[in-house]
């Protein structure tokens, strides 16, 4: 049962194989299991059950949408009315959310059913999921390994069949190396494609959500009901959403698959290099070109990303200073001594390190240097991607530069971290959709993922180019439990 | 490095962040690599680049200057860390 995809759940529920309710209890069962994962933060036995037993009403009455009575995760870091929503921070860790994230009440309108929450790097800075305040999320294919991050809980819930799939978010990576270390399929779209209302802001400008998965059907059928324009987000895009299943099948003869000269050098880990290259020779044999492309200043990505993204964290996160919900400090002498005390007990280091960073960046007499200067790097490497595709419909790539490590090995050295995300950054910056699919095992048995990189908006075309690959191969149908 | 001891006090105090005396060198050290990884941007000429703020050069758009919104004071006042009828309690702003 818990191997199955989302659509033969579908077709189970509308057979009457088995009942919402039964799929819900079932997944509940192996969340109960699995605990030690650490995959969630919160799970909501009683509400889940009390909206399978109303899609179970929907059904009968012959009123099922595509996601009727199938069981979700979901990050933690969308605003779910009536549950805690945390963001994997003591600073949230009593904050009931007031109201549905539009997300989030996409999901409840087609009648798809909340488990619970994820865990999750806090305030999503992290890519291993060891920043969490609730603890490591552990790596289903090794539990001495990280899940990445720093949708790290909901990829390991996807990859223990805790839940046939999950939602993400992807500032810098957070949902495309999750997926590679954990052998799923996550697809960062467009930004402006979802909605960003009532998901906790990290860095406005690069953050959007996207679906994790294990195969590109299933995760064109959850990018279906999550994409769409919002007015109550200023930078969402009011652009037609095309049926993402619908060109699942297109076949790929002639396509150009792009790769980076820079990404495809001496650097990369021969063990990956090797598995990509296979994935490559698969996709020739689909019909598709492979030609060389030049993102020149994509080694700039990850110094520019940690000027941008701290500098608009450092923002987003001024609102947390206990006064109006969240965390508060016990004793304070006046309201200067409780914003300190406060946001020193109620973050985490890494996020005291990139608000400190960002205030940086910011202040008078580095703005220029520093934030200015990070600004037209970004205008740079979008730049560059616009002139590769002249020459490429997709590019490709590894996601990450390796597997997943083991704890502890980076997180002393922040800068260590942040270079897992190598790969990935230059996407956000640029705004684009990518994807990241299983393609291979490396040497320790553990999932290696290829990154798909598409044109704005064309997330159509990216899942069915994942979508093809997934029909030669099954890479993606491996699981460690 | 990049910053000492000083200006990382300075940059917590300007982000209202507690930082105890125990971890401060830790800190500079940490954001010294940070910055000193961030100085890379500096091999680049960007003279006559336009800054890129967002990934689509699209202008905000306006709304109509209408309520749209339920007053639901009660329900988010319930998450204050404190509050007296109705109102959210702080130490005193002002002397």
């Amino acid at each position: 049962m818990h191997k199955k995809s989302l659509q033969k759940l579908a077709l189970g529920l509308a057979n009457k194989d088995f009942s919402t309710i039964e799929l819900t209890q079932y997944f509940l069962d192996r969340i109960e299991a699995h605990q030690d994962i650490n995959a969630f933060i919160t799970v909501d036995r009683e509400g889940s059950l009390q909206q399978a037993a109303a899609a179970d009403k929907l059904l009968s009455a012959g009123e099922a949408q595509p996601l009727t009575g199938i069981p979700l995760a979901h990050k933690d870091i969308f605003c779910t009315d009536g549950l805690r929503t945390s963001c994997g921070s003591k600073m949230l860790d009593n904050f009931i959310a007031p109201y549905d994230a539009t997300l989030i009440r996409k999901f409840r309108q087609t009648g798809s059913i909340i488990l619970g929450k994820t865990n999750m790097d806090e305030f999503a800075m992290g890519s291993s999921n060891e920043t969490s305040y609730y603890g490591r999320v552990l790596n289903p294919w090794n539990k001495e390994r990280v899940p990445g991050g720093s949708s790290g809980g909901s990829a390991a819930a996807v990859a223990a069949h805790l839940a046939p799939a999950a939602t993400g978010t992807d500032t810098g990576g957070s949902i495309r190396q999750p997926a590679s270390f954990c052998g799923l399929t996550g697809l960062k779209p467009s930004y402006g494609r979802v909605s960003r209302y009532g998901m906790i802001a990290f860095a406005s400008s690069l953050d959007q959500a996207g679906p994790m998965a294990h195969s590109a059907a299933d995760a064109a059928i959850l990018l279906q009901t999550m994409s769409g324009f919002d007015e109550r987000d200023s930078t969402s895009v009011d652009i037609a959403v095309p049926d993402f299943s619908e060109d699942l099948e297109n076949n790929l003869e002639g396509l150009k698959i792009g790769m980076p000269v820079e990404f495809f050098n001496d650097d990369l880990d021969p063990g990956i290099a090797s598995i990509i290259m296979n994935a490559l020779r698969e996709y020739e044999v689909l019909g598709a070109k492979l030609v060389d492309i030049s993102l020149p200043n994509s080694h700039l990505s990850v110094p520019c990303y940690y000027v941008l993204a701290p500098a608009e964290a450092s923002s987003n996160l001024s609102r947390f200073d206990g006064a109006r919900y969240g965390y508060r400090t016990a004793e304070y002498d006046d309201l200067l001594d409780m914003y300190k005390k406060t946001r020193a007990e109620g973050f985490g280091d890494e996020v005291k390190r990139r608000i400190m960073i960002g205030a940086y960046a910011l202040s008078a007499g580095y703005y220029d240097a520093y934030y200015l200067k990070a600004q037209k790097i970004r205008r740079l490497i979008s730049d560059d991607f616009t002139r590769a595709f002249e020459k490429c419909d997709v590019i490709a790539s590894p996601t990450a530069p390796e597997t997943a490590f083991r704890f502890g090995d980076k997180s002393d050295d922040p800068v260590a971290m942040y270079l897992n995300d190598i790969y990935t950054i230059s996407v956000n910056l640029a705004g684009l959709p990518g994807i990241s699919i299983p393609a291979g095992l490396d040497k320790n048995n553990l999932p290696v993922g290829l990154q798909l990189i598409g044109q704005y908006f064309d997330e159509a075309g990216l899942l069915n180019v994942a979508h093809r690959y997934q029909q030669v191969t099954d890479w993606h149908t491996l699981s460690p439990l | 490095m990049p910053i000492n001891n000083d200006d990382v006090e300075k940059i917590a105090h300007l982000a209202r962040l507690g930082i105890s005396p125990d971890r401060l060198e830790t800190y500079t050290k940490n954001l010294s690599g940070i910055l000193e990884l961030v100085e890379q941007m500096n091999e680049v000429d960007t003279s006559g680049v336009a800054p890129m703020a967002h990934p689509r050069d699209t202008k905000l758009r306006l709304r109509d200057d209408v309520v749209s919104e339920h007053n639901e004071r009660d329900k988010f006042i319930k998450l204050a860390p404190a509050s007296e009828n109705g109102l959210f309690l702080v130490p005193k702003v002002l002397d």
